[in-house]
């Protein structure tokens, strides 16, 4: 920093010169900076002390004393405010990683329909992104939440999505392994390092003889584990499925009608962002490019997943990380219909200790710590996808 | 008249796959066009009526609309005076669209804005030129959305210009200050700011100094915008040529009149398309002051709802305050288009 380094020619100079004066404006502004800070903690303590509130990270270690609707992991009143606000963390890192998935699949068909020529579809996706994206996602949460609590029919009535998914008053209710469940994610894993591995020899391969890597095998070794341990389980396994009684479904695991209604509504409403950026995505790969691959002689399938996907994604992952973002942020409007998220939770705390101060600095910090883990990964896919496009 | 005939029959039955889609979107449109048009048209009930009346005749209760609109526009502003926030709804919308259309100088902007804004303090609050006084935890509706939006942008825009030098800027502290505040702020989510404005400013202020709650949200509205409002900038900024900062040095204009008087301005112009999808975005977001419990256009449709009578009619009032949001929104963005497109005539002439 040479504005710092101050020669006793310069001073000389004395106050035209204009080192001197970006060290002055810079330590001004560090004053006036200083003296808020200075004004706003005097006053803080002087409030706090008037109004007998306790200060201090303490509180975090005592009973809590409040019943959470849903949790990931055991909680009871006795439990403490630092567990609560570990419950509601877990529960809006659920919201937010789900509702990633499920945006960028919907995401993927409205971006494909929207750029589809067939005149029946197109319209009908621009008409979607249209309404979705001018009504705010306040509105639309409150309108999902009232359809799953107060339109649907009463539980006897309720209807059946797939056989023994059922979609009633109080939540989505579904059927569960009884036994052996966790050897479906352990196959679905087992299958995705089988697949990444595939992936390293066949590129490996491509290079040393030039001939084009297949995709199905690839494919194959993905889905192949999952698929014959999904089936082994379904047939040998017993299912606890919900089923009814006098006073609703009982059995069966359940999604209550608040992460039900906030996962349709930030997955609709973060597709149509994320359809509109795929489309561009995809619009900017220029015609010569397509033409180019047609020319080489590549297939339909050949000129998406070569040639136009690696490039539209170039253009994509930025916008995509900044909707990403949002969503993340967005799982703070749980609060409004009842979900048990972060925002809800500390609220909460803020109601039965008064220290309003330390929790929304806990508050703020997990979300700055989440976006800071959402866009830190982000970037690292997006330097891979820019790399692979240059070399 | 033929050409396109065969090309849209190309476009819909080209190929096997198109032509499975068309079908199934055919099947779909038959089977749920005619339900969708009975419930929203046909057994709808459009005037006053009865809750009851609504159910016997099993559509849409648009007499939901026609029962509580006013409660929706206006929120719990008492009724008889409710001309009162009409006018100031309209007077900002007719101000904001003269103050947009780049027509006037800087100083008679300025000069209208504070005009316009007495104007409404004086409507809407009262107590003056025998108006009676109606506290601000009674304002609602519309104007209350309309005023958070307009007045969060406009208090975000000094503060912006300010960041987004800042960020520029090739004094360190400066330049630390502005990415720390930028990056910070964008990092959280509005409820959380919202919530720190409603509980913290109390008790950050000397403790005689009260803020009200609509002020509270509306401080928080401006500093949140404001971080977005400076990368809008920046990225004006970055898109004026070296050449006009540089000829302006050459002419002897300090850092102060060269960036204020010279780069700003050009900045502003070529950032009109994001600082258009900002407002938008930023319309759409006042309705989460109803969680920190202002009454605008969102939270007094879910009073309006608490009618136990009216209750079951959510998805009727919902649906008519989105059509609300979707016009203004497309209101917003036709109306930055066409601004976008004067300025690039301005240019180039």
């Amino acid at each position: 920093m040479s504005a710092l380094a101050i020669s006793p020619t310069r001073l000389a100079r004395g106050r035209h010169d204009p080192a001197f004066r970006a060290l002055a404006t810079q330590l001004i502004v560090l004053a006036m900076l200083a003296g808020t800070v200075a004004f706003l903690a005097m006053n803080l303590a002087g409030n706090l002390e008037a109004r007998s509130i306790r200060t201090g990270f303490g509180f975090l270690w005592q009973a809590a004393g409040f019943e959470i609707g849903q949790s990931l992991i055991a909680y009871g009143p006795s439990a403490s405010f630092g567990r609560a606000l570990l419950v509601g963390l877990l529960n809006t890192l659920v919201v937010a990683s789900l509702g990633i998935v499920l945006s960028t699949l919907a995401g993927f068909v409205v971006g494909i329909a929207s750029l589809s020529r067939n005149p029946l579809v197109s319209p009908l996706a621009r008409l979607y992104v249209e309404l979705i994206r001018n009504t705010p996602l306040l509105l639309q949460l409150y309108l999902w939440y009232a359809v799953l609590t107060q339109m649907l029919p009463a539980a006897s009535a309720a209807p059946q999505l797939l056989p023994g998914v059922y979609l009633a008053k109080s939540g989505l209710h579904f059927p569960v392994l009884q036994h052996g469940a966790w050897l479906i994610p352990a196959a679905g894993l087992a299958g995705l390092i089988a697949w990444a591995g595939h992936g390293v020899w066949a590129r490996r391969r491509a290079a040393q003889t030039g001939a084009p890597a297949k995709l199905w095998p690839g494919l194959l070794l993905l889905l192949l584990p999952l698929v014959a341990v999904a089936l082994e389980r379904a047939v040998s396994a017993s299912f606890d499925m919900p089923h009814l009684t006098r006073f609703g479904f009982s059995g069966g695991g359940m999604i209550t009608p608040e992460l039900t209604a906030l996962l349709i509504g930030l997955s609709l409403y973060n597709a149509a962002f994320v359809g509109e950026i795929l489309r561009g995505g995809i619009l900017s790969v220029g015609r010569g490019q397509l033409e180019a691959a047609a020319a080489l002689g590549l297939s339909r399938g050949q000129t998406l997943r070569l040639v136009v996907i690696p490039q539209a994604m170039k253009v994509a992952v930025p916008p995509l990380a900044s909707q990403y973002l949002n969503l993340a942020k967005n799982t703070s409007l749980a609060i409004a219909i009842g979900y048990p998220d972060l925002m809800s939770i500390g609220n909460t705390i803020i109601n039965q200790t008064g220290q309003a101060v330390e929790v929304i600095a806990i508050l703020m910090s997990l979300y700055l710590t989440l976006s800071l883990a959402i866009s830190t990964f982000m970037n690292w896919y997006n330097a891979r996808v820019a790399l692979q496009g240059a070399s | 008249m033929i050409g396109a005939a065969l090309s849209l029959r190309a476009r819909l039955f080209g190929s096997i796959g198109n032509t499975l889609l068309t079908v199934a979107m055919l099947a779909l449109f038959a089977s749920y066009l005619p339900v969708l048009l009975r419930w929203a048209v046909f057994d709808a009930t459009w005037w006053s009526a009865s809750p009851a009346a609504c159910r016997a005749a099993g559509g849409a209760c648009w007499a939901f609309v026609h029962e509580k609109f006013r409660l929706v526009l206006f929120g719990r502003y008492p009724f008889e005076e409710q001309w009162r926030p009409l006018i100031a709804l309209l007077l900002t919308i007719v101000l904001v669209l003269a103050g947009c259309s780049l027509r006037f100088g800087w100083r008679s902007v300025v000069a209208g804005a504070l005009a316009g804004l007495l104007a409404v303090i004086v409507l809407m609050r009262g107590g003056v030129l025998g108006l009676s006084l109606v506290p601000t935890d009674l304002w609602g509706g519309l104007p209350l959305t309309v005023f958070l939006a307009v007045g969060g942008i406009i208090g975000a825009f000094p503060i912006a210009v300010a960041l987004a030098l800042g960020r520029r800027s090739e004094l360190g502290v400066i330049r630390g200050i502005s990415v720390v505040y930028i990056e910070m702020v964008r990092g959280v989510p509005l409820v959380s700011v919202l919530f720190m404005a409603s509980f913290m400013i109390p008790l950050f202020l000397p403790g005689k100094l009260q803020v009200d709650v609509l002020l509270r949200a509306l401080i928080a509205i401006t500093l949140f915008s404001a971080a977005y409002l400076a990368e809008a900038i920046r990225g004006g900024l970055q898109a004026v040529p070296d050449g006009q900062e540089q000829a302006a040095k050459s002419l002897g204009l300090g850092y102060w009149q060269t960036s204020l008087l010279i780069v700003v301005p050009q900045a502003l112009r070529l950032a009109i398309p994001a600082i258009a999808n900002l407002f938008i975005g930023l319309f759409k977001d006042t309705s989460l002051v109803g969680i920190v419990g202002l009454t605008d256009l969102l939270l007094a449709t879910k009073q309006a709802l608490g009618d136990p009578q009216w209750r079951s009619f959510s998805l009727e009032a919902y649906l008519f305050v989105a059509l609300l949001y979707v016009a203004f929104c497309s209101f917003i963005s036709l109306y930055s288009r066409m601004l976008e497109k004067r300025t690039r005539q301005h240019r180039s002439s």
